[in-house]
């Protein structure tokens, strides 16, 4: 095991910044009261106005105004209130039918699975080989029965960003609402609500070097949204729950913390690591966008071996990213994703992920793809695929 | 910090045993594909007298518990007569191994069922194998105790998850007892068509899931 870890999957999760823990840690040990207790004592103004100014800040990265934006746990619960909110408020009134991209991540996934089990039809787009949803395709799907469209700003796997200004104005040209999950580009790519017609945004703060257990969901004023978790009335009563103020903090500090300058190096690294990595490791092949893709976000399918073996040889190096291979799924599944670009079972059974943050250097990048050009090396010789090419004698 | 895997898996994994491929073997498999997963393809060189397993290699397209046991069967398998290693279990190399996490017994498997292969293609290459049998309910029976249910890291057999087989004119119909929007259904019908599938007279094969 090597002394130092380098840490490469940044859309699973991110070190916190010293600085957001430092904007947190008042709210532990000063102001830890709860922020409807304001009229009984200062304490719970204290913390009524760290969570105003919070949403304030955060509501503004968006171009919205605080009352349209909610903090929740992170984006899981972000995404059921979205999707079940609206199919509470909607679903007998207007219609029963909803509309997802094949490739969103599992919150949005599974929550329309589990409406379809309640009665409602909901459709799975198809998405292009860069996993690209068509608009044709969208505006076709949409019936008068449909409450809700629900397409990713940015997908979570291979990073491939969508043209979701384009997708809102189809929605709201037809009248249906539009849900984008934003977890990916928060931050890092530019959504402004005032320019881009969209009615709710997903977002989360572990993705930005923010804390694990907060996020929140931007809903534009008047969309009809129902309270999905039962409780106190909290949050413009759409959310119950105690506010979790340090986490509020915390979320807002972080994406104040976010520069132009640093999107730009992040873009340069994975420029550079794409660049290497195809040109130096032969049988590879880029998943998702060139160019319409997350700053941060590198995805490579390497021919005739498996993801896992190839992330603990990694791990052995002290590098830490991941796969879409099935055998590193729960669920035994390669990536939906791999397969919803038009992808076979080897391309996502060796499917490689890098996400690359703010505390990744160049140095890190160059030693990853060293390592990996030796690993995938070594893994193919012992692969019983791709002899002819890789069969020199161990 | 404890990894999934034993040490002894980590160290076949890191160091795979007697891999690679053996030129003019007398017996030789390859399970699995690359639709499916994982692959392992084992060759033996066999004495023609004692019928013992003089040289065993293997290849492995696959994850570390897939490398580690295809390791530990060469191991295992290296001076046994035919009849000896095809009585290896999975169970059998996963204690060699000092146990292999449940959820990856199905990549595991493979390893034991390329061994069992490559035997059974040396007794078919020299005419140690009876005719071809029609398939019974014994038989897919048979082949479904090598599907894993990941669920408990046992057999679908073994864990009761099988409710009903049904054949008919070359169909085969499996009722699986597990609800069809379970976490591993979609990974276990794909395992039950690899298994069944192959056998000669079988045409077509339904999995259905109770709800």
């Amino acid at each position: 095991m090597q002394e130092k870890r380098v840490y490469l999957d940044n859309s699973a999760s991110t070190r916190l910044d010293e600085r957001v823990l430092e904007a947190m840690t008042p709210y532990f040990f000063d102001t830890y009261a709860v922020a409807t207790s304001e009229f009984a004592y200062t304490q719970g103004i204290e913390a009524r106005e760290a969570l105003d100014e919070a949403r304030l800040s955060l509501a503004k990265a968006l171009g919205a105004e605080p009352e349209e934006f909610v903090f929740t746990s992170g984006s899981t619960e972000s995404s059921n209130m979205a999707l079940k909110g609206v199919a509470l408020a909607l679903g007998r009134k207007k219609g029963k039918h909803i509309i997802v991209s094949k490739i969103e991540d599992f919150p949005v996934l599974q929550s329309a699975e589990a409406l379809e089990r309640d009665g409602f039809r909901v459709t799975y787009l198809e998405v292009d080989n860069d996993g690209l949803v068509n608009p044709d395709l969208l505006r076709e799907s949409i019936t008068d029965e449909t409450i809700l469209v629900s397409i990713q700003h940015a997908n979570q796997e291979i990073g491939t960003i969508q043209d979701i200004a384009g997708i809102g104005a189809i929605c709201h040209e037809k009248g249906v609402l539009f849900h984008t999950d934003a977890t990916h580009t928060f931050g890092r790519v530019l959504l402004n609500t005032r320019r881009i017609p969209v009615d709710m945004v997903t977002v989360s703060a572990h993705t930005i070097h923010g804390p694990k257990g907060i996020g929140g969901l931007y809903v534009r004023k008047g969309t009809p949204l129902s309270k999905w978790m039962d409780g106190g009335f909290q949050e413009f009563d759409l959310r119950a729950g105690l506010e979790n103020i340090p986490g509020a903090v915390g979320f807002a500090r972080a994406v104040e913390l976010i520069t132009a300058e640093e999107n730009k190096r992040l873009r340069f690294m994975r420029d550079h690591a794409i660049r290497r990595i195809l040109k130096e490791i032969p049988d590879t092949m880029l998943n998702g966008h060139r160019r319409k893709r997350l700053p941060h976000n590198v995805n490579i399918s390497f021919h005739f071996v498996e993801g896992e073996s190839i992330t603990l040889h990694l791990d052995m190096h002290g590098f830490a990213v991941s796969t879409g291979s099935a055998c590193f799924s729960r669920s035994l599944q390669g990536s939906h994703v791999i397969y919803g670009i038009g992808g076979d079972h080897e391309r996502a059974h060796g499917s490689i992920r890098i996400t690359l943050g703010r505390y990744n250097a160049l140095e890190e990048v160059d030693a990853v793809v060293d390592t990996l050009a030796d690993v995938i090396s070594e893994l193919r010789k012992i692969s019983p695929l791709g002899k002819e090419k890789y069969g020199e004698e161990v | 910090m404890k990894f999934p895997y034993s040490e002894t898996v980590l160290e076949h994994f890191r160091h795979p045993r007697n891999v690679g491929k053996i030129d003019d073997p007398d017996g030789k498999s390859m399970e699995g594909s690359p639709a499916c997963g994982d692959m392992v393809a084992v060759y033996i060189k066999v004495d023609p007298d004692t019928k013992k397993i003089d040289d065993i290699k293997f290849e492995s397209y696959g994850c570390a518990s897939n490398i580690a046991t295809g390791s530990i069967i060469t191991e295992l398998a290296k001076g046994k007569t035919l009849d000896e290693a095809k009585k290896i279990t999975w169970k059998e190399a996963s204690d060699a191994l000092g146990g292999l996490p449940k959820i990856k017994a199905h990549c595991s498997v493979l390893a034991i069922e390329g061994l069992r292969s490559a035997i059974q293609n040396y007794e078919e290459r020299h005419g140690l194998i009876t005719k071809r049998e029609p398939t019974t309910l014994e038989t897919v029976r048979k082949r479904l105790r090598k599907v894993m249910n990941p669920i408990a890291g046992l057999d679908l057999v073994r864990t009761n998850l099988v409710k009903d087989i049904q054949m008919k004119d070359g169909t085969v119909r499996v009722v699986i007892d597990l609800p069809k929007n379970h976490q591993f259904a979609a990974a276990i019908k794909e395992e039950i068509d690899e298994k069944i599938e192959p056998l000669w007279d079988v045409k077509e094969v339904i999995v259905e899931f109770t709800d």
